[in-house]
C-alpha cells in the first residue's frame, strides 16, 4: 500500500479535498471517500457508462480515470445536476417519459445527455443515439430515454427563446 | 368496475420513487455504509472440472488487513436433504456447493473461498495469495456432448429420473420427460407438409447493469441482518437460513433499490458468505461482485439443443408436433427446460403432441432464470418451423398462425385448458399495424413475424394500508422495484380508495415488516402483490364506511365509496374528511391484503421485424420493430410499453450478439461488457408498441403481467426476417455476422 495523496478539485461547485491512494480510481473515490453514491459502478472497465461524470465538461467514465488525475480538475456528478430543489429538465423528463426502469443507469445517462445539450441543444435522433452509445441500459430498450432527451431539448430551448 | 370507470388505473402518473432516482440519491445495495464495514472478496475457480486438492489460505492470513477467510467447510455440515427453497426440490448439497465449491469445482468462476479485508484491494490481493491444488478433470460444455456414453460425469450422485421414475443410473441428465396428447404419428399420416429442424442456442446472461451485492451483520444479540440487491428479500432470507442452519426467523433481510434483475437476482451466492465472514469478525461485510463475476460466477440463461417437427394440411390447419428438446442446466439440476416445453407450442391448437425435456448439467455456470425462462429458446425453434410450413403452403404468416392459435379452452400438451386469453387478438393486432403492410424499400431487406407466451405465476404477496390524517395513505409492501411496480401496485390500492395514485406512498420493506411476499418475477408483482394492495385497500374502505356510519348513527351497509366520496342518504364525507376524524371513531384505520393467486392468465405476446442483412459482411440491422402484447388491463401503460420494449430488445441481443464464447477448457473469452456485446443505443430503432386488453378473468382489474412474454418472439422474428433479406434459414443463436456469412456462403456452394 502506497502513502495516501491529498487530491484538491472542484465538485458540484464545491471546492472539496480529500485523500485517496494513488491506485483508486475517482469513481472509488467519489463513492467510498465522498460518499457521493449516485454515480454507480456497472462494470469497472470502461464499457457501461453508469460511473459516467463530467470532468473539465469533459464526459468520462469515472472507473477509467484516478482519484489523483482529478487534482485541479472541475467534476460534475450526477448529484450537481439539480438546482437545489428544482429538477433539472432531464430529470423531469426522464421522470415524464418513464425513462427509467431499475434506475442503476440513470444517473450516466442524465450527465451525458446533460453534456449532450449543452453543446448541441437541438440534436437529432441519431446524434442522441450515437452520444448516449457508451450508456448500456438493459432495461427499457433506449426507446423512452431517447424520447426523453428530445422533450428535454425542446424545453430548454423554450425557456431559451 | 368497468374498464371506463376508472379513474387511476390506466392513467400515466411519475413514478413514486421517480425523484430519488434520477437525483442519484436512491440507495442500491452497493451504495450501503455503515461504521466498521469490512469488504469482502471471493476466490473463484481458474478451473471448469476439478478436484479439489487443498486450499491453503495460511499465506493470505497473513497479509496486514486481512480478518477473516472462509471456505466451505465453514457451513454447518448437516446431512444432505431436499429442500424447497422457492423453485422446488433441490438437494441442501447442491444449493450450498454453489455458493461455496466443496471436492470439486464444476465451472470455471465456481466460488471456492472468500476474504473479508479492511478495503476491497487487500480483499482481493489477499484471495490472490490463498493457494488451491486442483486435479484437472475433462470438461463438458454442451447438451449433446454431455448426453452421451463416456462423457464426463459432474455428479457421482446425480441419477436420472425418467418419467417421474428415478431409473438408478448416473449419469448427466438429471431429468427426462415427457408430454403427449392425441396420436402424433396419425397427425404426421394426416399432414401434407412436415418440416423438421434442429436449432442450438448459446448460453446469455440477463446482462443487468448492477453487479450482484450483499452486505450482511451477525449482530450480537445472534440477529443475522442483511442488506442486498434481490429480485426476493424473502428468497434470501430463507435460502441463507437453510445454508446456516438457523430458523428464518433469526434473519432480516433489507432489500436495497436493485439494478435489474430479469430472473437473475432470484438465487442467493453472496449473503451466506458474507454472513459467515462476519460471524468470524463480529463486523459487518460487504461483498460486490465484479462483472467478470457476474458473468462467470452467476446464473445465465440455458443453451440448447432443441428439434422441431411440425405437420399441417393444405388447408392451413396443424396436424402434429412434436419437440425434443436438450436444456443446460449448468453445474446443477434445473436449467428452465420444463416451462420452455409448456411454452413450446403454447401459441397453438394442435391435437397431437409429444414434448420430450431433458434437464443436463454441463460445466458452466449452474443456470439461473432470465425473462420468461425457456420460452425462448423454444420460441425461436418453433417460430422458425411455423414459419417454414406457411411458406411451402403459401400461406401469410400471420393467416397461417391466426388459423391455428390458441384460444379459450385449448388444451396445451401439458396438461391445462386455457381460460380466456389474448392469443388471437395479439395477432390480429399485428396483422392490421401499418407496420406489417409497409414497403421494406429496398435490397437486402426482409421482414419476420413471431408470436410467445409466458405465465402469470402468482404465489404469494402481503400489503398493508394505514390512513393518515390528511386523507393520504401508507402501503407497505414486500416486492422489491425493478420496474416501477411500486407505483403500479399503488394505483390499484389508489382505484379502490378513490384518491389519485400521488396520495397513496409505497414503501418496500424488510423481512421483519411485512408479511411473506414471493419473488419478483414471473410476471407476478404488478399482478398478485397489486392483488394484495386492492384487497388492503377494500379492507380500509371497509373499516372506513363503519366509520362514516357510527358519526351519520346509520348502518355501515348504508354507507358507498365513489371516486373518494363516501355516501349515506344524503350526508357525504370525502375520503380526507373522514379520515381527519378516524381518531374521533375508534382510532386508526390499518387495512391488510394476502393473497397467493393461482396461475390465472398468462400474456401472449408478438412481434414484427425488418431486417437489413448487409451481405459482404453478415451484419443485421434491425429498420424497424414493432412489439404487440396482451397485457390484460394496462394498469400504467408507460411501464406496460417499457416493459415490451426492453424485452423486445433483450431479445434482439440473443438474436443477433449475445453468447457465452466458450474455449475448449471451459472458459468464457468474453467476460466484459465490451466482448459480450448487448444493443446499444446506436443498434437499434425506436420499439413501437401496442397494448392489446383481453381481460385476465383472474384478477380483479383484469390485469395480466407483462414482464416476460415480450422477450420470447424477437429471435424467432429476426429470424424469419433474415431468411427473407438473404434467403438462408439461421438455425443457430446468435445470428452474429459470422453465422449469416457461413449460412450465405454454404447456401452458394
Amino acid at each position: 500500500m502506497h502513502a495516501k495523496v491529498r487530491v484538491q478539485t472542484t465538485i458540484n461547485g464545491e471546492p472539496q479535498e480529500f485523500l485517496c491512494e494513488p491506485r483508486q480510481s475517482l469513481l472509488e473515490c467519489l463513492r467510498d471517500i465522498l460518499g457521493l453514491t449516485g454515480t454507480k459502478e456497472g462494470c469497472n472497465d470502461g464499457n457501461c457508462g453508469a460511473c459516467t461524470v463530467l470532468l473539465d465538461d469533459r464526459v468520462v467514465t469515472s472507473c477509467l480515470v484516478l482519484g489523483v488525475e482529478a487534482q485541479g480538475c472541475q467534476i460534475t456528478t450526477i448529484e450537481g445536476i439539480a438546482k437545489g430543489s428544482e429538477l433539472h429538465p432531464l430529470q423531469r423528463s426522464f421522470l415524464e417519459n418513464a425513462a427509467l426502469q431499475c434506475g442503476i443507469c440513470t444517473p450516466g445517462f442524465i450527465v451525458a445527455a446533460k453534456a449532450l445539450l449543452d453543446q448541441q441543444p437541438n440534436p437529432s435522433e441519431d446524434e442522441i443515439r450515437l452520444w448516449l452509445a457508451n450508456n448500456l441500459c438493459r432495461c427499457t430498450g433506449y426507446d423512452k430515454i431517447i424520447r426523453a432527451v428530445k422533450q428535454a431539448a425542446e424545453q430548454i430551448q423554450e425557456v431559451n427563446a | 368496475m368497468k374498464t371506463q370507470e376508472y379513474t387511476v388505473v390506466g392513467t400515466r402518473p411519475v413514478r413514486h420513487d421517480g425523484a430519488d432516482k434520477v437525483t442519484g440519491r436512491a440507495l442500491y445495495g452497493a451504495d450501503f455504509q455503515m461504521a466498521g464495514l469490512l469488504y469482502g472478496h471471493i476466490l473463484r475457480s481458474q478451473h471448469a472440472h476439478a478436484r479439489i486438492r487443498r486450499i491453503d489460505t495460511s499465506k493470505a492470513e497473513q497479509l496486514p488487513g486481512v480478518k477473516a477467510i472462509v471456505t466451505a467447510g465453514d457451513f454447518p455440515q448437516t446431512p444432505d436433504r431436499l429442500v424447497d427453497l422457492g423453485e422446488g426440490d433441490t438437494p441442501l448439497s447442491y444449493a450450498r456447493g454453489n455458493v461455496l465449491a466443496k471436492g470439486k469445482v464444476l465451472y470455471k468462476g465456481h466460488a471456492l473461498a472468500a476474504v473479508a479485508a479492511t478495503n476491497v484491494h487487500i480483499a482481493e490481493e489477499a484471495a490472490g495469495l490463498i493457494e488451491v491444488e486442483y486435479e484437472a478433470l475433462p470438461c463438458v460444455l454442451t447438451a449433446p456432448e454431455a448426453m452421451q456414453d463416456g462423457a464426463p460425469i459432474l455428479h457421482d450422485d446425480l441419477k436420472t429420473k425418467e418419467f417421474g421414475e428415478q431409473t438408478g443410473r448416473v449419469s448427466n441428465v438429471a431429468e427426462h420427460f415427457r408430454h403427449v396428447m392425441g396420436d402424433v404419428n396419425a397427425g404426421f399420416a394426416e399432414a401434407d407438409v412436415i418440416v423438421e429442424r434442429e436449432f442450438h442456442t448459446a448460453t446469455v446472461h440477463q446482462g443487468y447493469i448492477e453487479p450482484h451485492n450483499a452486505t450482511a451483520l451477525w449482530n450480537n444479540d445472534g440477529r443475522i441482518l442483511v442488506w442486498c440487491s434481490t429480485q426476493g428479500s424473502f428468497v434470501v432470507r430463507d435460502v441463507t437460513a437453510c445454508l446456516l442452519d438457523v430458523p428464518v426467523s433469526r434473519i432480516k433481510v433489507t432489500p436495497m433499490e436493485i439494478g435489474g434483475g430479469f430472473g437473475g437476482k432470484i438465487n442467493v451466492y453472496l449473503e451466506p458468505v458474507a454472513a459467515l465472514l462476519s460471524k468470524k469478525t463480529g463486523k459487518p461485510v460487504k461483498i460486490v461482485m465484479s462483472r467478470k463475476d457476474v458473468f462467470e460466477g452467476t446464473g445465465p440463461t440455458p443453451g440448447s439443443y432443441i428439434k422441431v417437427k411440425m405437420g399441417a394440411r393444405k388447408d392451413g390447419r396443424i396436424t402434429a408436433a412434436q419437440a425434443y428438446m436438450a436444456y443446460e442446466a449448468g453445474a446443477y439440476p434445473g436449467s428452465m427446460v420444463a416451462p420452455g416445453a409448456m411454452c413450446v407450442f403454447a401459441a397453438y391448437d394442435i391435437s397431437n403432441v409429444v414434448i420430450d425435456g431433458f434437464d443436463v448439467v454441463v460445466n458452466k455456470p449452474s443456470t439461473a432464470a432470465y425473462r420468461a425462462p425457456g420460452a425462448t429458446n423454444a420460441a425461436f425453434a418453433a417460430e422458425s418451423v411455423v414459419d417454414e410450413i406457411a411458406e411451402k403452403l403459401g400461406a401469410d404468416p400471420l393467416d397461417f398462425r391466426l388459423k391455428n392459435a390458441a384460444k379459450e379452452g385449448t388444451r396445451r400438451a401439458d396438461g391445462p385448458k386455457y381460460r380466456r386469453i389474448g392469443c388471437v387478438e395479439v395477432i390480429q393486432a399485428m396483422k392490421n399495424h401499418p407496420h406489417y403492410s409497409a414497403p421494406l424499400g429496398g435490397p437486402n431487406r426482409g421482414r419476420g413475424v413471431a408470436v410467445g407466451f409466458w405465465f402469470n405465476v402468482g404465489l404469494p404477496s402481503s400489503c398493508t394500508i394505514s390512513v393518515s390524517a390528511d386523507g393520504t395513505v401508507n402501503l407497505v409492501e414486500g416486492s422489491t422495484d425493478i420496474g416501477g411496480t411500486r407505483t403500479s401496485i399503488a394505483m390499484q390500492a389508489a382505484e379502490v380508495l378513490g384518491i389519485p395514485a400521488e396520495d397513496v406512498r409505497p414503501t418496500v420493506v424488510d423481512t421483519d415488516s411485512v408479511g411473506f411476499t414471493a419473488v419478483t418475477g414471473g410476471s407476478r408483482t404488478t399482478f398478485a402483490t397489486g392483488w394484495a394492495a386492492y384487497e388492503a385497500a377494500q379492507d380500509v374502505v371497509r373499516q372506513m364506511k363503519e366509520r362514516a356510519a357510527k358519526i351519520w348513527e346509520t348502518e355501515a351497509a348504508s354507507v358507498t365509496l365513489e371516486r373518494g366520496v363516501f355516501h349515506s342518504a344524503d350526508k357525504r364525507l370525502t375520503f380526507p374528511e373522514l379520515a381527519a376524524k378516524l381518531d374521533q371513531t375508534g382510532g386508526p384505520v390499518v387495512g391488510r391484503g394476502a393473497v397467493n393467486p393461482r396461475g390465472v392468465g398468462g400474456s401472449f405476446s408478438g412481434c414484427i421485424a425488418d431486417v437489413e442483412v448487409d451481405p459482404e459482411t453478415g451484419k443485421v440491422t434491425i429498420l424497424r420493430f414493432t412489439s404487440v402484447q396482451d397485457a390484460g388491463k394496462a394498469i400504467h401503460p408507460s411501464y406496460v410499453e417499457g416493459q415490451m420494449q426492453g424485452g423486445s430488445v433483450q431479445g434482439i441481443g440473443w438474436a443477433l450478439n449475445e453468447e457465452y464464447y466458450m474455449n475448449e477448457a471451459g472458459s468464457m473469452m468474453n467476460s466484459s461488457l465490451l466482448d459480450y456485446r448487448m444493443p446499444t443505443a446506436l443498434d437499434l430503432p425506436m420499439i413501437d408498441t401496442v397494448i392489446v386488453e383481453v381481460p385476465n378473468p383472474g384478477h380483479p382489474f383484469g390485469a395480466r403481467g407483462v414482464g416476460e412474454a415480450n422477450i420470447v418472439p424477437p429471435p424467432g422474428a429476426i429470424a424469419n426476417a433474415i431468411y427473407r433479406a438473404a434467403g438462408v434459414r439461421m438455425n443457430r443463436l446468435p445470428m452474429n455476422p459470422p453465422a449469416i456469412m457461413q449460412a450465405i456462403w454454404s447456401q452458394r456452394d
